[in-house]
């Protein structure tokens, strides 16, 4: 077990700004109680619509945003009270291990950096490689990505989307992770250049071992590369399980209609689309219950209303959070 | 007998006059569009999509220009239209909706006023009228509440509904033709599901035909008759929705459909392509994927693959085409 998650609640606070004083008019309830663990040299995936709350999770995870609650344990260290301890040396030395590639390659390099300087800045903040290696080690990582020696000396504007993708996970190797999180690496990138960042990802953890906590909204790619899969829906997990089981027999209504609504690029693939009714709800008032009741065709029978359904064990490590299903 | 087509593009080229030099956005592309049917247009990004569907409503954004070609809609050429005249077809007989519906609907305005603005615009009725029709077209689109919803501003509305919106405003004035530019790009796969369910069903009770622009494999799988697949600005391959998945020729048809994850099936290592998308500026000689194709030969460098029809209604553009044909998949690299 490399990362473990119990009870994890993130809320933002919404406020009105007032003449001197900002007034708390109502939280939006992001993360609303989550529980999980990425074992060693596992790809965890974390899927759900805009808005479920996959990002907040994340980023509270590393305390990008300090968690309102919950405890997050990392290599069988508690990290909150090592974040809030302040010690900059321990925290640095956490930080290390733990790395994020973002979403956007456009946004998270910074154009006025050439990609010597980009990759290397790791070294210049955590001191762990000695200097006389510093360019050693750059072009090595280069190569790992599968970028060329002469790109050291270029700016992010002159890459593609895809390069920039590499450029990203190159940065975040350069410190050795142990944890990779990974929030839509590649959803801005054109198909035939997903198909190599997925590669390559899959090749770094083979290599190194790296865990991946892989956040996407995609499930096509989240079923290539996940060994596990948590499904979310308005701040909670729905389902988790192995990915094979999850795309075979997945159990919350949710997940069978989320599955169902994907394009296959099949067109003799006739299968029954459940397309569901109304939209996500806000999260500043989630519906009582349980979340999804008002776009379930179960709702009524099982009085999903009033009951909010737990996250059940049912075998082979597959948990769900229905009242259909633990009746 | 052939079906009557309703729209049939020739050689359209278009091309940007930018600083850095002229952007070959669009290079001689050909294609028909058939009464009825759904056309989809795939391609990734920068393979001139977009500009195709742009060129035909000659709304191309300066320093863009067309250069060459005809668009020959219900037998006339819109290329030879005056501005007025195109102003008549615009949205009236041809209707687009863009990719982003957040940024198409003006947001000072309500929905009620920019739905009325184009009915009026094309339809003579009163005022009342008008917003009778357009809270006629909420329920078409099935949105819920419509004498409320109407009186919103688009910020008040959902990435969903605001599509809805957009398809309302596009059916408005019964198009035939309507040009869907990535409809469900930036929706969620629930509300995708919706958005595209909703597109079919609108589709066969108006009987009209749509060209349908996306990047996704999937989604044109379930939407399209026929598919165009286009590449840095030129069409590689041209068939049946059918044929295109089952029997592709065109190597980059190919790769990118075994470069898409699948969630039907399971596959270890994803087929990559190699390189990027080239430069517009100066794209490749001869055809123009052949740097990144896996069967090319010295020949391909130089000769420009004309599209040639290799078995009936299925036109490919790659000089390979016939001995892919004949061999099956198992033609040497």
């Amino acid at each position: 077990m490399i990362l473990e998650v119990k009870n994890l609640v993130k809320h933002y606070p919404l406020t009105s700004r007032g003449v001197f004083l900002k007034k708390e008019v109502g939280v939006v309830h992001a993360v609303d109680g989550v529980s999980f663990s990425v074992r060693k040299s596992e790809t965890f995936g974390l899927v759900g619509e805009s808005g479920c709350g996959k990002t907040s999770t994340a980023r509270a995870v590393l305390y990008l945003d300090p968690p309102t609650s919950g405890e997050i344990y990392f290599e069988g260290q508690e990290i909150g009270r090592i974040f809030k301890s302040k010690n900059q040396q321990e925290i640095l030395k956490l930080r290390r291990k733990m790395q994020y590639v973002f979403q956007n390659p456009y946004a998270s390099l910074d154009p006025r950096m050439t990609v010597a300087d980009i990759i290397m800045e790791p070294f210049v903040i955590h001191k762990h490689v000695p200097k006389e290696k510093w360019h050693a080690r750059l072009y090595e990582l280069l190569e790992l990505v599968g970028l060329e020696d002469y790109h050291a000396e270029r700016y992010p504007h002159e890459f593609s989307g895809g390069q920039r993708q590499r450029i990203c996970i190159a940065r975040a190797l350069a410190v050795e992770p142990r944890l990779l999180i990974a929030d839509e690496p590649v959803a801005s990138l054109d198909v035939s250049v997903r198909a190599q960042i997925l590669n390559l990802m899959q090749e770094l953890q083979q290599k190194f071992g790296i865990a991946y906590l892989y956040i996407s909204h995609d499930l096509s790619t989240v079923r290539h590369i996940c060994h596990r899969v948590a499904v979310m829906y308005l701040g909670k997990f729905v389902e988790i399980a192995e990915t094979s089981e999850l795309f075979s027999s997945p159990l919350h209504p949710y997940t069978q209609a989320l599955l169902s609504a994907i394009p296959v690029p099949d067109p003799e693939n006739k299968r029954s689309r459940i397309v569901l009714p109304g939209e996500v709800p806000s999260p500043i008032n989630p519906p009582k219950g349980c979340r999804f009741h008002p776009r379930c065709i179960y709702a009524k029978e099982y009085n999903c209303i009033e009951n909010v359904p737990e996250l059940v064990d049912v075998g082979n490590g597959h948990w769900v959070a229905c009242n259909k299903v633990s009746g | 007998m052939a079906p009557k087509e309703i729209l049939k593009i020739e050689n359209l080229t278009t091309y940007f006059y930018t600083w850095a030099g002229v952007v070959k956005a669009v290079d001689g592309v050909s294609l028909d569009v058939r009464e009825g049917e759904t056309l989809g247009l795939v391609g990734e990004s920068g393979s001139g999509k977009s500009v195709t569907a742009l060129s035909i409503l000659r709304i191309v954004p300066r320093p863009g220009k067309i250069i060459d070609g005809k668009i020959i809609y219900k037998g006339e050429n819109l290329l030879a239209k005056t501005e007025n005249e195109m102003q008549q077809i615009r949205g009236k007989e041809i209707a687009y909706i863009s990719q982003d519906p957040a940024t198409s609907l003006n947001p000072v305005f309500s929905i009620a006023d920019q739905l009325t603005e184009v009915i009026r615009r094309h339809q003579n009725v009163t005022k009342e009228e008008a917003l009778k029709k357009a809270i006629e077209l909420f329920r078409l689109v099935e949105i819920a509440d419509p004498e409320i919803k109407i009186w919103n501003y688009p910020h008040q509305l959902s990435g969903g509904m605001k599509q809805r919106i957009a398809i309302a405003r596009a059916l408005s004035c019964q198009p035939s033709l309507l040009l869907a530019d990535e409809p469900t790009t930036n929706l969620d796969v629930t509300i995708q599901a919706q958005i595209l369910e909703l597109m079919k069903n609108l589709k066969k009770k108006l009987g009209m035909s749509m060209i349908l622009i996306t990047h996704d494999m999937g989604v044109v799988a379930g939407v399209a008759d026929r598919i165009n697949v286009m590449y840095a600005g030129r069409v590689c391959e041209v068939a049946s929705t059918k044929t295109i998945f089952r029997n592709p020729l065109h190597p980059y048809t190919r790769a990118l459909l075994e470069a898409v994850p699948n969630v039907a099936m399971k596959r270890e290592k994803l087929k990559i392509i190699p390189g990027a998308i080239p430069n517009l500026i100066s794209p490749p000689s001869g055809c123009r994927f052949h740097p990144r194709c896996d069967f090319a030969v010295a020949e391909c460098a130089s000769v420009v693959p004309p599209l040639v029809e290799i078995e009936p209604e299925h036109y490919v553009a790659c000089i390979r085409a016939k001995e892919f044909m004949e061999n099956g998949k198992g033609v040497k690299k």
